[in-house]
C-alpha cells in the first residue's frame, strides 16, 4: 500500500448565510442571494478540488465542542436535519452523509497513542453540526465523498489559547500520522471565521448587502495582517500568533482548527491559494487553501 | 401601587445529562435525580399556568430568542454525553406568552425575537429541565436563551421583561434557570462513581454561594455575579448571568425562603437544585455597588464618529 497523503488544507468558513443565499434543494429557507464575494470564492475552490483526487474530506468544526476529548464521528451514515440554533430561519438542511469510520478510527488511534484523550461518537440520534455541514456543502455540494468530523476540545476555555495552540498541534500531527498509515487521500477542512465578533441584531432581509461590513476597523485589519502572512507562506509566524490574534478579534481560530491542519501539513512555507474574504453579520470570513504539489498551486486572488 | 407579578418560586438547577439518563451510576446523580422528581410534585401542587425557563446552554447572538413552536419535537443528543444516551423530547410551549415576552423585550430597548421552527435544537439543559421538572407536559412553558454577548444591564433588562409579561398576563409563575454553580468539569473521562468537585476552590466557593440561596439571598447572589465568574467559571461567555436574570425575574430583594435539595458533582462541576420561594423578611441587604437598570439603550458608542 502507498502511504496515504493530504492533498489540499481548505479554510472554509462556516456563515450558514453561504449555504442560505445558494438556496440549495436540501434547505428550506429561501434567499434573495447575498455574500458572493464568499460564494463565488468556494465555487472558485469547489471547481480545483474537482480535478484533485481525493477519497476523505476530514473537517475539524467548532460548533462540536466537546469538553471532554476530542471526538470524532464514528458510523458510516447520518440522516436528518441540522437547524442553526442562532439563525434558524436561514437554515434548516436536510443532510445525509457518508463517514469514513475507518479513517476516524486511525485517526483516534493515533491521537490516543499520542496522549489526546478521546471518544468515538456512535449514537445515531445524533446530529451532525451546521458549521461541518457548511464548509462541506460548499466545497462539495454533490456530497459524493465521505466525511469525518472531529469535534473541537475547549481547551482555550479551560486552560488559555496557548494550551489550545499546544494541543491541536498535536492533533494535527497525530491525524497527519494516521491519515500516511491509511494509505489515503484527503483533504483537510478548517472550518471557522477569522475574527469573530457578530452584530448582535438582524437586518430586516438578512441578504440585504447594504447593511454588511465587518464589525470595526481593529477586526479588519488583524484579519489582513493574517493574509499578508498566508500570502507569504508563513504559516508557523501565523500559527505563533494565533494566542493573540484569537485575544484581539475573539476569532473563531479559538477552537484550534487553523493550528490543527496547520500542524498536520507541517506549517506550509509556501503561498495560500486566497479565495475570497468577506463580511457576515460583522465577523469576518477568509477562503483559503494551501496545495502542497507546486504543479497544481495557483495565485487566485 | 402596581401590581406585583405572580411567581410562585423559582427554581435553580443544573444543565447535564446524568440526573436524566444516568441517575444510578453515582448517588449524588440520584440526589440530584430525587430533588428534581420533588421540584416537579411541587410544581403540580403548585397551581402554576406557566414553567419559564432561562438556560445557559442555549446560547444566542442575535437579540434574545424565546421558544414559541406550540410542540417542539425532537431526539436530542448531548455533544459530550452522547454515549450516556439519547433524549427523545415534546413539550408543550405557551405561544402566547412567548410573544408577549419578546414584546416586553422590546419594549425594554432589548432585540428579541421567537423561534418557531420544526426540528429546532433545543439545549440539552432546557431538555433536563422540562423532562425532569414538568414530564407530562401538564404546565406549557417558554425558554429564553442566553445572548452571548450580554452583560449585566441587558440581563437585568431581560429578567426585567419576564416578570412585565407575566404580569401582563396574569400567570402565575414557576421560573427555572438552568445553570451549573462552578462549570470546570474533568476533561478526561471518569468513573462516574468516582465523581465530585473539580477542586477545593470551586467546591468551597460553590458552598458559600448555597449559604446565600439557603438564606434566601437571592439579591446579593446577583450582586456577586462578576466575583463568582472570575473565581469558579471558565471563560466560556462574557459572564455570570443567570443570578442576574433570576433575581431580575423575582423582584429584587432577599426576601425569600431558600432550600438547597441538593449539591452534587456533575463530572467534576457543581450542579445543585435549589428552590426560592417568596416570603416576607429579608436576611439584611449587601451594599449594592451596581445601579440598578430599567431600559436597555445597546451598546455605549464610545467610539462614535462625533467623539473622534
Ligand atoms: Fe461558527
Amino acid at each position: 500500500m502507498s502511504k496515504g497523503e493530504i492533498v489540499l488544507g481548505c479554510l472554509a468558513p462556516h456563515p450558514p448565510h453561504v449555504v442560505y443565499a445558494e438556496n440549495p434543494e436540501q434547505n428550506e429557507a429561501f434567499a434573495e442571494g447575498g455574500w458572493e464575494t464568499l460564494r463565488w470564492g468556494y465555487h472558485r475552490l469547489a471547481r480545483k478540488l474537482k480535478n484533485i483526487d481525493y477519497d476523505a474530506m476530514v473537517i475539524f468544526t467548532p460548533h462540536w465542542q466537546t469538553y471532554i476529548g476530542t471526538h470524532f464521528l464514528g458510523l458510516p451514515k447520518f440522516k436528518s436535519k441540522s437547524v442553526d440554533p442562532v439563525f434558524p430561519n436561514l437554515f434548516r438542511y436536510n443532510y445525509d452523509i457518508s463517514v469514513d469510520v475507518d479513517l476516524a478510527e486511525e485517526m483516534r488511534s493515533a491521537a490516543a497513542e499520542a496522549g489526546i484523550i478521546t471518544k468515538m461518537m456512535r449514537n445515531p440520534d445524533f446530529r451532525v453540526d451546521y458549521g461541518t455541514i457548511t464548509s462541506c456543502h460548499m466545497l462539495n455540494p454533490e456530497w459524493d465523498k465521505p466525511i469525518v468530523t472531529i469535534s473541537s476540545n475547549r481547551n482555550a476555555h479551560y486552560y488559555s489559547a496557548e494550551v489550545m495552540n499546544e494541543q491541536a498541534g498535536a492533533l494535527g500531527e497525530a491525524c497527519a500520522k494516521a491519515i500516511e498509515n491509511s494509505g489515503k487521500k484527503v483533504v483537510l477542512i478548517s472550518s471557522h471565521s477569522l475574527s469573530h465578533r457578530h452584530f448582535v441584531t438582524e437586518s430586516p432581509l438578512p441578504e440585504d448587502m447594504s447593511r454588511e461590513h465587518i464589525y470595526n476597523h481593529s477586526q479588519y485589519v488583524w484579519d489582513m495582517k493574517l493574509v499578508e502572512l498566508m500570502r507569504e507562506g508563513k504559516m508557523r509566524e501565523v500559527i505563533d500568533i494565533i494566542p493573540e490574534f484569537t485575544e484581539q478579534t475573539i476569532a473563531e481560530t479559538e477552537a484550534g482548527g487553523l493550528t490543527w491542519m496547520m500542524a498536520a501539513m507541517g506549517f506550509p512555507e509556501f503561498s495560500a491559494e486566497i479565495y475570497g474574504y468577506q463580511s457576515v453579520i460583522g465577523t469576518g470570513n477568509l477562503i483559503a487553501a494551501w496545495d502542497p504539489n507546486s504543479k497544481t498551486r495557483e495565485i487566485v486572488l | 401601587m402596581d401590581e406585583e407579578p405572580e411567581i410562585l418560586f423559582g427554581i435553580y438547577c443544573p444543565p447535564h445529562p446524568q440526573p436524566l439518563l444516568s441517575p444510578d451510576e453515582n448517588s449524588g446523580y440520584r440526589k440530584l435525580r430525587d430533588s428534581f422528581e420533588l421540584c416537579k410534585s411541587r410544581i403540580e401542587e403548585s397551581g402554576a399556568d406557566i414553567i419559564l425557563v432561562y438556560s445557559t446552554t442555549w446560547p444566542s447572538i442575535v437579540g434574545h430568542q424565546i421558544q414559541a413552536h406550540p410542540n417542539p419535537t425532537w431526539t436530542h443528543v448531548d455533544d459530550d454525553f452522547h454515549y450516556l444516551g439519547s433524549m427523545p423530547y415534546s413539550f408543550k410551549i405557551d405561544t402566547e406568552f412567548a410573544n408577549k415576552y419578546m414584546e416586553c423585550c422590546k419594549e425594554r430597548g432589548l432585540h428579541s425575537r421567537t423561534v418557531s421552527y420544526d426540528g429546532f435544537p433545543i439545549d440539552t439543559g432546557s431538555i433536563v429541565a422540562l423532562k425532569l421538572l414538568n414530564p407530562e407536559n401538564k404546565i406549557p412553558a417558554c425558554i429564553v436563551s442566553s445572548n452571548m454577548y450580554a452583560n449585566r444591564a441587558e440581563t437585568i433588562v431581560l429578567g426585567k421583561a419576564a416578570r412585565d409579561a407575566i404580569k401582563s398576563q396574569k400567570k402565575k409563575a414557576v421560573v427555572v434557570v438552568v445553570s451549573s454553580l462552578s462549570n470546570r468539569m474533568f476533561t478526561e473521562h471518569i468513573d462516574p462513581s468516582e465523581d465530585r468537585i473539580h477542586s477545593a476552590k470551586d467546591d468551597e466557593w460553590n458552598k458559600k454561594i448555597l449559604e446565600f440561596f439557603g438564606d434566601g439571598r437571592l439579591e446579593d447572589i446577583s450582586q456577586l455575579s462578576r466575583d463568582i465568574h472570575n473565581q469558579i467559571r471558565v471563560s466560556k461567555v462574557v459572564a455570570y448571568k443567570p443570578a442576574w436574570w433570576l433575581a431580575a425575574t423575582m423582584g429584587q430583594h432577599n426576601n425569600y425562603d431558600g432550600e438547597v435539595l441538593a449539591y452534587e458533582a456533575l463530572h467534576g462541576s457543581g450542579g445543585a437544585v435549589i428552590m426560592l420561594t417568596p416570603s416576607k423578611g429579608s436576611v439584611g441587604d449587601k451594599e449594592f455597588d451596581e445601579d440598578d437598570v430599567e431600559y436597555y439603550h445597546g451598546d455605549r458608542e464610545v467610539l462614535s464618529k462625533e467623539i473622534i
